[in-house]
């Protein structure tokens, strides 16, 4: 059709200027999120490589592969890594910055040229943190515990401190952007309730990550000069105390957690009710529960400690208080669950993906109240049952949030769609891949397998290969959306503007959208989610090729 | 324009609650610290210069003032106002930076500062005979230069902003329509005044009663 | 942000009170309360930094809440942290 034409080839964000100089230096906020796509997937490789390693080791009981310090080094720089350079910026950094000025109807962010500064933060704590790696790495595991990371551990503490002191102002500025734009440059009639629970979600996250990384930055700060002074703040032998170092550390690193995991919730929010052509089940529960679980994610930090040595009244408050965080969270599962109730429901790419989110992330949440029971939490305790925990949330949570997300706007940010079949093939292999790889963790954990060991009793080897097989399997269903993305940016089918029929201002817009997002500003009178005012899209119109699209030039 | 300011004064306070947030986590430490060994906590904070102390707290609160009246000149569009109240803020934050470093110099002298060659020779206020433990003392220390010198690490940055702004406003930017960067500045350097404020008396006068 | 001018005395009297009351809790310091000590120089610092908050930074001149939102749950979270540290110190040796 001549239109689709036409829109093949209307200026948008992507070819309006071309030339290296004009992404380094861009204020597009959709610009930037592209850099930041290309870093996190850097930074996902590298984390990913170590966990490949880890797996290796483990394939057999003996610590045959590499050494026992070496070992020490994988599992903190996979830690660190992915961890402070993949998963707290990916979904906000990439696609709330791409959309959370689109779907409130902005033409950027508040700040821009902050935004700008942001990634280039990121990348400066990233050459920091890939030096440290390439000269030595850190051995003390992700969390950096004192006194052995302030004094005895001989490897590049201090820079790996810098370098994730850095990471940490790209997130604050991250998160200051998107408040003040939240708050200050919604279009005429978006109001809050009309908002979609993906901007009520980055929100609360930008909260956590206001009023959260400072601590974390303090604390690496004391860090760095304790080990280069030999101060004694957190060393016993000098008068200090480590549970202080980790009371200042989980303050943030678990609110940390929800800053990972509340956009990904945000992602399956957007995505459900429009596979389901349902609106939300209980939209102000769903934007209530977000904040709920930033503001009661910061109760919950010494339930990290129970074994730690601190007093067992205060183990009791903490455990009771994460019982309640759980409850948010549940209440959203319940929502989508409602959503989905009597829908029309169409598996798509990215509604597997939600699918497994939900299911992932359930295992995941209900396998942390277990761990907040303090009499189950002292002997599972820094066993692998820890670690099956929090990768069911962060892998099958977050990072399948991410992978929806990425599906579900890739027509809106590339303007081309991805292959719908290899789509539903990767997520699939990332299900099961992902299954084989963390649930033989549960049991590993439950029988007594230590976390951060690098050899085990061979009584666990049957478990570990399995475990180790699912991550090959789980790494072939990463990389395929890899290669089809980028397949499709030269031959994927043009996209229109709204490919899904989804709601939401960004599906108003062209795709990709132009520079300053909207032809016309956007007037708002609405509600959110309005699925009965949206008819289906019943065989997707055919969208043109790019054969196609050339003749038609 | 409006829409503009609004902007950029809210995105001035959230970067000052993350600032609490920051030297929030200091003062944690300090407060775990302070119940633990008040006794020697007491004696090495009584080996700080209560006048200095005094006397810089009185030239921040001056300083403040200084701003506040900068905007206030803005405000009504007195570019000469502007220009010597921003100079005279600067001259009372370099003097406040003066001040700290001849504090800095006696600790030196004192061999307060942590590290090997620390030695602490007080005396517990109200029990005189009392053994002082060098080690809690170092840490009273390790906590002041700390937070000392995060707070004048702060005031470094806000007199950096501050010539910044001397210069623009020298050359008349800043008018009754558009003053934003003084008011957020000044938002800033109150706020490094007022952590000021609660490090005084926590650092300087823990106890003083003879 | 408002664009309300504060006046002039009103800044002034600010900037006298906070000079005095710092001429107060250094004073004060020397007289013997007891535990009293640290509650009064803690108030005394609050209402300092109350006065500078509230006229010097304009917070009670704001047109909309948020500003204050933003400040209160600064010292909330803070105060969290705080809190919820001493429920581990206070009670270890119990």
């Amino acid at each position: 059709m001549a239109t689709t034409a036409v829109t093949a080839e209307r200026d948008n964000y992507l070819n309006q200027e071309y030339g290296i100089k004009t992404w380094l230096l861009t204020i597009d906020h959709k610009r930037i999120a592209l850099l930041y796509l290309l870093s996190i997937t850097f930074f996902f490789f590298i984390g990913g490589f170590f966990a490949l390693l880890i797996r290796l080791e483990l394939l057999t009981p003996a610590g045959d592969l590499v050494q026992a310090d070496t070992y020490n080094k994988l599992f903190t720089m996979h830690g660190q890594v992915m961890v402070f350079f993949f998963l707290i910026p990916s979904i906000p950094a990439v696609l709330g910055n791409f959309l959370v000025p689109l779907m409130i109807g902005a033409k950027d962010l508040a700040f821009p040229r902050i935004n700008l500064l942001s990634w280039y933060l990121y990348i400066i704590a990233g050459v920091l943190m890939l030096h440290c790696m390439l000269t030595g790495g850190v051995d003390t595991g992700w969390t950096f515990y004192t006194p052995f990371s302030t004094a005895f551990s001989n490897t590049k503490v201090i820079e790996a401190g810098l370098a994730i002191f850095i990471s940490g102002f790209s997130s604050i500025l991250t998160g200051l952007n998107f408040v003040v734009t939240i708050h200050r440059m919604r279009a005429p009639g978006m109001t809050w309730n009309r908002l979609p629970l993906f901007i009520w979600a980055h929100y609360a996250t930008s909260i956590i990550q206001l009023l959260g990384t400072p601590v974390i930055a303090v604390t690496l700060v004391l860090v760095v000069l304790e080990r280069a002074l030999h101060l004694g703040i957190f060393d016993p032998t000098r008068g200090g105390d480590p549970l202080l170092f980790q009371h200042l550390f989980w303050f943030y690193s678990h609110p940390a957690v929800y800053i990972m995991i509340l956009p990904a919730m945000g992602v399956v929010t957007e995505i459900v009710p429009c596979f389901s052509r349902k609106r939300i089940f209980g939209y102000q529960f769903v934007a209530m529960s977000s904040i709920g679980i930033a503001v009661l994610g910061f109760l919950v930090w010494a339930h990290h400690m129970f074994v730690a040595g601190i007093s067992l009244y205060a183990a009791l408050i903490f455990s009771a208080l994460s019982y309640l965080v759980a409850v948010p969270s549940a209440i959203k599962v319940f929502n989508w669950t409602a959503t989905m109730y009597k829908g029309s429901i169409t598996f798509s790419t990215p509604m597997l993906y939600a699918f497994g989110f939900i299911g992932l992330f359930t295992m995941g949440g209900l396998t942390g109240l277990f761990l907040a029971a303090l009499g189950i939490d002292v002997h599972v305790t820094d066993t692998y049952f820890v670690i099956a925990h929090f990768h069911y949330i962060m892998v099958g949570g977050a990072v399948m949030g991410y992978l929806g997300g990425m599906h579900f706007w890739w027509p809106k940010i590339s303007g081309r769609m991805y292959p719908e079949s290899l789509g539903r093939l990767a997520a699939l292999i990332v299900f099961l891949g992902f299954n084989l790889t963390f649930f033989p963790q549960f049991i590993l954990g439950y029988l007594g397998m230590p976390r951060r060991y690098w050899q085990y009793p061979p009584e666990f080897q049957v478990l570990n290969v399995l475990s180790t097989a699912g991550s090959t399997i789980l790494a072939v269903g990463y990389l395929l959306p890899m290669v089809y993305f980028l397949w499709s940016m030269r031959y994927g089918k043009i996209a229109p503007a709204n490919p899904w029929a989804a709601s939401g201002l960004e599906w108003k817009t062209s795709s990709p959208p132009p520079t300053f997002n909207f032809d016309h500003p956007a007037v708002v009178d609405w509600e959110a989610y309005d699925y009965e005012n949206i008819p289906a899209p019943e065989i997707p119109a055919p969208p043109i090729s790019a054969e196609e699209a050339r003749i038609a030039r | 324009m409006e829409q503009q300011r609004d902007a950029s004064s809210l995105g001035m306070w959230l970067f000052l609650a993350t600032e609490i947030m920051f030297f929030g986590g200091m003062f944690c430490a300090y407060l775990i610290y302070r119940l633990w060994y008040f006794p020697e906590f007491a004696a090495a904070s009584n080996s700080l210069d209560i006048t200095l102390g005094t006397v810089n707290t009185a030239v921040l609160i001056c300083s403040s003032l200084t701003v506040v009246l900068a905007v206030h000149a803005a405000q009504i569009g007195k570019r000469q106002a502007q220009v010597i109240y921003l100079a005279l803020t600067l001259v009372l934050g370099l003097a406040f930076l003066g001040i700290k470093a001849v504090e800095w110099t006696s600790k030196f002298r004192e061999h307060h500062i942590p590290g090997t060659s620390f030695h602490f020779e007080g005396e517990i206020p109200g029990h005189p005979g009392q053994p002082v433990d060098q080690q809690h003392a170092q840490i009273f220390f390790s906590l002041y230069f700390a937070m000392t010198g995060m707070h004048a690490l702060h005031m470094i940055i806000g007199v950096g902003i501050f010539s910044y702004l001397l210069y623009y406003a020298w050359r008349g930017r800043y008018t009754p329509e558009y003053h934003t960067p003084l008011e957020n500045s000044g938002l800033y350097w109150h706020f490094v005044d007022i952590v000021w404020i609660y490090l005084f008396p926590l650092l300087y006068l823990i106890d003083r009663k003879k | 942000m408002s664009e309300h001018v504060v006046a002039l005395k009103t800044n002034v009297a600010v900037w006298l009170a906070l000079l005095v009351l710092t001429g107060v809790t250094t004073g004060v310091a020397f007289i013997d309360l007891g535990p009293l000590n640290t509650i009064v120089a803690l108030v005394i610092a609050t209402c300092k930094a109350l006065m500078v908050v509230l006229i010097f930074m304009h917070v009670k001149y704001a047109s909309d809440k948020l500003v204050k939102v933003v400040v209160i749950s600064a010292i909330f979270f803070l105060m969290l942290l705080l809190g919820l540290s001493l429920a581990d110190y206070s009670t270890r040796l119990l």
